[in-house]
């Protein structure tokens, strides 16, 4: 009887698996330009990974208010990771060819970028990753489906060390000092280090490695240490509930806030709100954007989306720190759909392969940023190639003051003399461990 | 009816001996191993290979071997992700470092360095027992942790730290589409699974579980305990060895010491409990039921809800999938402590009696 029961529950349970796989191929017919997103809702990074999804789902959202991509419309499906490889991998295969194929994945997970890559020139997706992944991705001679746009953490780490220079009257009175690097035990928080190191041989100053087990909960004999060893600067490549810890841990220890520094993932409201106060005078670096509730592409999601109810997430947040890296990740997903279609075809639905070639020529003015709603978010031009995956290496410190950030440098540009030579290096050394040849057409 | 070994009189020592002594269980058994590699690669798609099937074997396979030491040696270990750890980072270093290197010769050379560290950290268990030993295999998992992340010469000094290869191939045949790397693992599987069913109904396997059912009796009717306990951590660890270098090699291809964290010890052991403790065909129903619950669920509730014309959040879904997965281990592991592995056992047992149950 028990048995009889348990094998009715496994047939029905397959039929409906089978009826729901039919529905969503049906859902297949319609011409849309399918942006898969995979998220982190929960877990241990939800605070921080939760705005990014919804920024990027609202504004496709607002694409198709505005029309679509010439009269594409643009279709978002979620499949959550919590921030896990393996799961990210399974989300991955499950969406890459739904929906006529997916346009372009931004799996918001260093791990996960790693375990993806080999995987996208078989498949022909092309991958963003804004800020994480590989940094000698930007060579995209050796890696043609990466696109770290906007920047990588060998950029974002140079620009914190300019800015720590800067403050202090010169890389030459760097000479001498004690930096301490906070990160996040993983490859994420590794690929700081090669740059750090780099600069530090350059000009002198002494490299304190302290690693934080993720997801860093525990941060006390860390902060001890930094007490101990008394370094003039504390930079902080953390992610999640992290760098609250480690800005509460400061706090504790009494270390200045105004000596801390972020890199581009860990200064953001989910790390600061809750401290509020003592956490003032912290700076992280930010690639290009910040917050930006009063620009014109925030007034335009709440006007065109959220004011409709079909907002994604609570509208307070709306022009967050992170919400905006959603928004302007889904921009630029968008815009190399717009210039592959002036190739391969206005107002048609183009494949992920196509998406690459528009990745690759991308060349978004400051006018065209302005009539998009960034002004005052991105700073144009943002123009890539065959050998420049990044297309821009601008970037500005923002400080918090109490409850919100303040702008609190100018645009700094990253050294890329330095910083090329280290992606080439790192990227031929990759190519011969893999046996992958570099790319030979005209320009490349 | 059709399942009755009546009348299957064993006349030589080698019909005796055979792994599987039923003629009906032979036939299933092939015809499994059969459909495995013949019928699966017709109807089987991309998704499903690549997300479901590899991995599902891969850690099917990994839990064979946390079965031996945990279900027929009953040395509780924890360490079983360090394991999987060494043997990816040991069978990359060979395959990398040795030049053309074969594939088969370097995932098995994992399977060996994990081997010696199994032993290594094995010793402790010829002192501690049970809970004590489970305390004393989670060093295992914190010192390989360590090792793999901190000493750069085991990552060929990638400057973030991670591992990879590509382009896989054994004798001319590369293994590049998802139905290769099936049908690669699926042999391994195959090979291994067999040889772990041999074993553990042989000398050393009864062995095995005299020690695991009662030390001291088990020694007093002249079982080495130190030559028991360490072959079982041996041939577990090269199994879990071998597993985690296919983990790494064939599904990850790119991987950091995170996937082999404390989280895949657990995992693997919530496998074999789930499976059944003492039972090959378990870890099996284990692995499937840990692997694609899981990923049925997440699939499942957002359709349900659409049945019903609610929209489920990506977050609920997330945190419904947990929940009810938590409670089904529990609701399992209520209705039948032995594991799945029981209810295959009872199968077999209705359907000697079927259709004239008495």
């Amino acid at each position: 009887m028990r048995l009889r029961q348990l094998a009715l529950s496994a047939v029905v349970a397959v039929a409906a698996l089978t009826s729901a796989l039919t529905t969503s191929l049906a859902m297949a017919q319609a011409p849309v330009q399918f942006f898969p997103s995979l998220t982190g809702r929960t877990g241990a990074v939800a605070p921080n990974a939760a705005p990014f999804a919804n920024g990027y789902a609202d504004y496709m959202k607002l694409v198709n208010a505005r029309g679509g991509i010439n009269g594409v419309q643009t279709l978002v499906e979620e499949c959550e990771t919590a921030y896990a490889t393996d799961r990210g991998v399974e989300c991955y295969e499950r969406l890459k060819a739904r929906h006529g194929g997916a346009t372009v994945f931004q799996p918001l997970s260093t791990g996960i970028t790693f375990a993806l890559m080999p995987r996208l020139a078989v498949d022909k997706i092309p991958m963003i990753t804004s800020g994480y992944g590989r940094s000698d991705t930007a060579d995209g001679a050796i890696f043609p489906w990466v696109f770290p746009l906007l920047g990588h953490y060998w950029i974002a780490g140079d620009v914190v060390l300019q800015h720590i220079a800067n403050r202090s009257g010169g890389w030459a009175n760097l000479r001498g000092k004690t930096i301490a690097v906070v990160y996040h035990d993983s490859p994420f928080g590794r690929e700081v280090l090669p740059i750090i190191n780099r600069r530090a041989e350059m000009h002198g100053f002494t490299v304190l490695a302290l690693p934080v087990p993720p997801p860093g909960v525990e941060q006390r004999a860390i902060w001890l240490q930094i007490r101990q060893q008394r370094p003039d600067f504390v930079i902080m490549q953390t992610w999640g509930v992290m760098t609250a810890t480690a800005i509460r841990q400061a706090v504790a220890t009494g270390f200045p806030r105004d000596r801390m520094f972020g890199t581009w993932w860990s200064g953001a409201e989910p790390d600061l709100r809750d401290i509020g106060a003592d956490a003032r005078g912290y700076s992280a670096v930010m690639m290009q954007h910040g917050q930006a509730r009063d620009s014109e592409v925030v007034r335009q999601i709440l006007a065109q989306v959220h004011d409709r109810g079909q907002g994604t997430g609570p509208r307070a947040e709306v022009g967050d720190v992170l919400y905006m890296r959603g928004v302007v990740g889904a921009m630029l997903a968008v815009e190399g759909v717009f210039r592959a279609q002036e190739r391969f075809g206005r107002g048609r639905h183009v494949t992920g392969e196509q998406a690459r070639w528009g990745y690759e020529n991308l060349n978004i003015t400051q006018a065209r940023l302005d009539q998009l709603g960034f002004a005052g978010v991105l700073r144009g031009p943002i123009v890539t190639s065959c050998r420049n995956h990044v297309g821009t290496a601008m970037m500005r410190i923002h400080t918090w003051n109490g409850s919100g950030f303040d702008w609190s440098s100018d645009w700094l540009q990253a050294d890329m003399n330095v910083i090329n030579r280290m992606v080439t290096a790192s990227a031929e050394s990759f190519a011969r461990d893999n046996n992958i040849t570099r790319r030979t057409e005209p320009g490349c | 009816m059709f399942y009755r070994e009546n009348g299957q009189f064993k006349t030589t020592y080698k019909s005796d001996q055979q792994i599987f002594a039923v003629k009906q269980d032979r036939i299933a058994i092939i015809a499994i191993i059969a459909f495995a590699f013949i019928g699966v690669p017709m109807l089987a798609d991309e998704y499903l290979f690549r997300a479901i099937l590899v991995p599902f074997l891969i850690l099917a396979l990994a839990a064979i071997g946390v079965n031996i030491l945990v279900g027929y040696c009953g040395q509780i270990s924890l360490g079983s992700g360090a394991f999987m750890a060494v043997g990816a980072y040991m069978a990359y270093n060979v395959f990398m470092r040795v030049e053309d290197m074969p594939l088969i010769v370097a995932l098995l050379s994992g399977g060996f360095f994990a081997m010696l560290a199994g032993i290594i950290f094995g010793i402790p268990s010829l002192r501690v027992k049970g809970l004590y030993l489970a305390v004393a295999t989670l060093a295992a998992q914190f010192f390989f942790d360590w090792l793999f992340v901190r000493v750069r010469w085991f990552t060929l000094d990638s400057p973030a730290g991670t591992a990879e290869v590509s382009n896989l191939s054994v004798f001319g045949w590369q293994i590049a589409t998802p139905m290769d790397k099936y049908l690669f693992v699926l042999g391994f599987v195959v090979v291994f699974a067999l040889l772990a069913k041999n074993l553990v109904r042989g000398p050393i396997g009864r062995e095995w579980m005299a020690i695991r059912d009662m030390d001291v009796a088990a020694s007093v009717i002249g079982i080495r305990p130190m030559y028991a306990k360490l072959t079982a951590f041996a041939v577990s660890s090269f199994i879990i060895g071998v597993a985690g270098a296919l983990w790494a090699f064939v599904h990850l291809g790119s991987w950091e010491p995170l996937s082999f964290d404390i989280n895949r010890s657990f995992q693997l052991l919530f496998i074999v409990i789930i499976g059944g403790l003492g039972s090959i065909m378990g870890c099996f129903f284990g692995a499937a039921f840990i692997v694609i619950t899981p990923i049925v669920l997440n699939q499942l509730l957002p359709w349900i809800g659409s049945l019903f014309g609610v929209e489920i959040s990506t977050a609920m879904v997330g945190h419904a999938e947990f929940m009810i997965f938590g409670a089904l281990i529990v609701w399992f592991l209520i209705k039948e402590p032995h594991g799945l592995a029981k209810y295959w056992s009872m199968a077999r047992h209705k359907l000697r009696l079927w259709p004239f149950p008495h």
